[in-house]
């Protein structure tokens, strides 16, 4: 097992009994639930809805060589700088040799899936930049020194007590358990630092190549200030985002936030398409796109997993994985959890260090179910099983699949087998200390299934049942 | 300096190949999408409650200067000190017609003194019945800032500018800006708001806790 | 109608029963019922682990088998659910792909070959108890079968059917997942292990017997007072 499989066990078995996470999550997941249904149930059809939305970012991906462009050319047009990081580390070193060379000394973010996949506040860090999340959730986790817990929703985690005890802590708040004050105690200490932030980093959700303007789904308002008062915005842009027109945001600004959060339309939706435009009032000085590659295009060249590319970070299918409610977000150890992630990170990151993601599923399919994209989530994991068993599948594994072909092949030794086990069971006990026994799992927490001596086929025969 | 975009293209045009390529997508969302409440009073009424049910305040006016003596008594009874507006038209007329401290954002002003301001007028480019959304630009609306920093942010709407659906929203768009689009836009939906916090919802996490939108 | 009974591999050695009470029902209500006796694995385990070639090799095996059937019946819905997306990803572009796409039609899940072939759903069955009724995964969102079970069992005499609270979710066997992440496998199972208890119910019924397997083995291990039983077994009982 690679040691993130390893850290994947034990993670997942110690968060698999936390009961209060657990309680927390499936509390706001059930929250959530009610309102995503009756979201739906306002489009006159959800399921056209899905296959539309399916067919416009398909139009987007198979046509990825005109849009990129288009997108590009437009932003240039109007000013701003287009940089393509083809890995994380071009990105990051991009964006923190902009910020040394304009004197910049704090940066405010705005959620960022993008931005925590290239590992960028670390990198800003180290070079002596201050960076404040200003999204609640993030600027939550980041004062807890955490990853973010789900794509969509990042401190779902956290009690109000633990939030309390933070803000103490850290910022030497007064504790309370009035969310509302809570909520306010982060809105103060974050208002002084957007008027005197030099650099605002933003993700985006989706990149319009008609008019070259990004677009920013939130219900905050921080990321609108993150864009608005420091004198430089550098916007991280993975290259699927790509949305081919203006229009299409009509539709999809009323799918993401269905899917997401359960709402109609989020509280603010902001396009931006450069730096501050002449005869306008404000805004940055400076507008940089940075579009994001990082094993995207590897993903765009196989027809098959393409598919993935469509996804729109809604979270969706987070929210009714029940691996994901299981174990939480962190267990994972990425940047992308629940469905998508066990999907996404093998394709991104590599087979071999992250397939055992793409096994941590018993496919039951709610996933696929829900994609308002249409992904077929578990055949892709399926594909990746598929990819990882013939490369990294463990030998005995291997061997023991061989070995289940061969017999099941033949008929009679197939029974003899059978016949063998049924034998067998009572002296489970001698080899189950043997290691990579499958069935010690089995037994950690359930008895195991008796084998019966008669089988099916004695009792078919045995009452003269026709036989072919 | 070498800013990746041949080589990004490069990547993205092997990975697509020569093949033929699907027609672009036919787009019927239009008609998936939530009703959009018709016309004249169905579009208002439709407006108003999706407005409401956001926890914004939507006030009809019969005229320009009925919507000026609501902005006055919410001025009285909210106990504002100072204003922020831009520009020379509805949006100054308002604010200056309350006798308080204005800031007015037209060429540039200082962040700091925006966020003293109690509230934010501005004008807008749409109202979106469908949604109850706002859509304002930096051109129509002051800037990217006024709207957003200070706790309070007032819309003046002429009843003109209400349309049905964020379809039509896009295409008052197009009209109005044809190629030359404002630096930034943003459709506002309500008050700002957050749930992170064991989902319950609370109002004005950053942008401002109170929506008014004066129609006349 | 001739009906050949798919025994699923572990229904085969661990639960027999739930096949012969299968076949009771098919022959009560007038069919013919016949056993392939060379029928081992559909293949599943080695497909979902992701060693496609072996899984493809027992699949060919399988189509050997029940090529010549005219209707299969299994009482599983993820078997059948393999048989029919699984066999058709196994066969894609192969020569046999047009054979398995043929059987696949030709293959029901029990529940759903009684209600929407044989348009019966009373089997003139007695089973005194309150139940809850678990979907299978694949049964419910592979195959799509989700009346049926119902439709059977609201017309079982002195059957009180209780619904399990919200949406219907994975009692987290998934295969070999059980075995590969079984921290994770068994939490889910507790959970509905869990879910099912606060019903009230006496009974668990399934018409996937690898759910039963997996919520059997908690209950026992727990010593739960829930007894699991195959739809089958509900059917066939007077």
């Amino acid at each position: 097992m690679t040691r993130n499989a390893v850290e994947f066990r034990n993670a997942s078995a110690k968060s698999a009994v936390d009961e209060k996470r657990q309680g927390l999550l499936t509390h706001a997941i059930g929250n959530y639930l009610g309102k995503r249904d009756t979201g739906r149930k306002r489009f006159r059809d959800w399921e056209g809805a899905r296959k539309q939305a399916e067919a416009i970012k398909n139009e987007a991906l198979e046509n990825l060589d005109k849009y990129l462009p288009q997108f590009i050319e437009k932003v240039k047009e109007r000013g701003g700088t287009i940089f393509c990081a083809e890995d994380e580390e071009s990105a990051r070193t991009y964006i923190t040799n902009l910020a040394l060379d304009r004197g910049v000394k704090s940066v405010v973010k705005s959620k960022s899936m993008t931005t925590e996949e290239i590992h960028l506040n670390g990198a800003l860090e180290k070079k002596g930049i201050k960076v404040l999340e200003t999204d609640l959730g993030e600027f939550i986790v980041q004062l807890a020194g955490e990853t973010p817990y789900h794509i969509v929703f990042p401190a779902v985690h956290m009690s109000k007590g633990e939030v309390s005890d933070l803000f103490h802590q850290k910022l030497g708040s007064k504790e309370t358990s009035d969310i509302e004050g809570l909520t306010m105690i982060a809105r103060e200490h974050l208002r002084k630092e957007y008027c005197s932030a030099d650099m605002g980093i933003s993700g985006a959700n989706f990149a319009v190549a008609e008019t070259g303007m990004i677009s920013i789904t939130e219900n905050e308002g921080n990321a609108r200030l993150t864009m608005a008062l420091p004198r430089i915005h550098v916007a991280v842009v993975g290259i699927e985002k790509i949305l081919p027109r203006m229009a299409d945001l009509s539709f999809f600004l009323q799918v993401l936030p269905t899917m997401g959060t359960g709402q109609w339309m989020s509280c603010y939706n902001t396009l931006v398409g450069g730096a501050r435009g002449k005869n306008e009032a404000d805004g940055p000085g400076e507008f940089h796109v940075v579009l994001l590659d990082n094993g995207r295009s590897k993903i765009l060249a196989d027809a098959e997993s393409r598919e993935t590319l469509r996804c729109i970070r809604c979270g969706g299918c987070l929210n009714v994985c029940p691996v994901y409610q299981t174990v939480g977000g962190h267990s994972y150890g990425t940047v992308y959890p629940g469905p998508i992630g066990a999907v996404l990170t093998p394709l991104l990151r590599g087979l071999k260090e992250w397939g055992h993601l793409s096994y941590a599923s018993s496919l039951c399919e709610a996933c696929t179910e829900i994609c308002p994209v249409k992904i077929g989530l578990h055949k892709r994991l399926l594909a990746n099983r598929r990819d990882y068993a013939g490369k990294y599948g463990p030998m005995a594994e291997k061997l023991g699949f061989k070995a289940f072909a061969f017999a099941a092949r033949r008929p009679f030794l197939w029974r003899l087998a059978g016949a063998l086990a049924a034998v067998g069971q009572f002296f489970y006990p001698l080899v189950a200390w043997f290691p990579g026994n499958p069935a010690k799992g089995w037994t950690k927490g359930r008895m195991l299934p008796r084998i019966v001596w008669k089988s099916f086929r004695n009792m078919w025969i045995g009452r003269g049942g026709e036989i072919s | 300096m070498n800013n990746g975009v041949e080589a990004l293209l490069e990547r993205v045009r092997s990975a697509l190949g020569s093949g033929a390529r699907p027609e672009p997508a036919e787009r019927y969302y239009r008609n998936l999408m939530p009703p959009a409440g018709g016309k004249g009073e169905d579009r208002l009424e439709l407006f108003a409650r999706n407005v409401t049910a956001l926890s914004g305040v939507f006030h009809h006016a019969g005229s320009f200067e009925e919507a000026v003596e609501r902005l006055k008594k919410m001025a009285t009874e909210l106990k504002w000190k100072k204003v922020a507006c831009h520009g020379t038209g509805t949006a100054f007329k308002a604010a200056q017609a309350l006798g308080l401290d204005v800031l007015n954002t037209d060429g540039g002003y200082e962040k700091l003194a925006l966020e003293k301001c109690d509230a934010g007028i501005t004008e807008c480019d749409a109202l979106v019945a469908q949604t109850g959304s706002v859509l304002v630009t930096a051109q129509s609306a002051g800037g990217r800032g006024l709207s957003i920093l200070p706790p309070h942010h007032v819309v003046l709407a002429d009843n003109k500018q209400l349309v049905a659906d964020l379809s039509e929203a896009f295409i008052v768009l197009e009209k109005k800006y044809g190629t030359n689009y404002p630096s930034s836009l943003s459709f506002i939906t309500g008050p700002s708001r957050t749930a992170d916090i064991e989902q319950q919802l609370v109002l004005g996490a950053h942008g401002p806790k109170k929506l008014t939108i004066l129609m006349y | 109608m001739k009906i050949t009974l798919f025994i699923p591999c572990f229904v085969e050695r661990v639960a027999p029963r739930t096949g012969m009470a299968m076949a009771e029902v098919l022959e009560r209500l007038g069919h013919e019922v016949v056993y392939p006796e060379a029928q081992t694995c559909c293949g599943q385990p080695a497909y979902n682990s992701g060693y496609w070639p072996e899984a493809r090799s027992v699949a060919e095996h399988f189509l050997d088998v029940f090529s010549g059937a005219e209707t299969v019946v299994a009482p599983s819905g993820s078997c059948t659910a393999m048989v029919r997306s699984g066999f058709a990803e196994l066969f894609r572009g192969t020569e046999r792909e047009q054979e398995a796409a043929a059987l696949g039609e030709r293959t029901h899940e029990f529940s759903d070959f009684l209600v929407n072939r044989l348009k019966v759903t009373d089997v003139g069955a007695r089973f005194p108890g309150r139940v809850a009724f678990h979907d299978g995964c694949h049964s419910l969102r592979e195959l799509g079968v989700q009346a049926p079970p119902r439709e059977l069992l609201a017309r079982v005499k002195q059957l009180e059917l209780v619904e399990l609270p919200g949406v219907p979710r994975c009692c987290g066997f998934g295969g070999t997942f059980s075995v590969k992440h079984p921290d994770i496998s068994i939490a889910m199972g507790r959970a509905k292990c869990a879910a099912i208890v606060a019903t009230g119910a006496d009974f668990v019924i399934s018409n996937d017997p690898s759910c039963l397997m997996q919520v059997r083995g908690i209950i026992e291990k727990k010593g739960l007072k829930i007894r699991a039983r195959h739809l089958a077994e509900v059917l066939a009982a007077q």
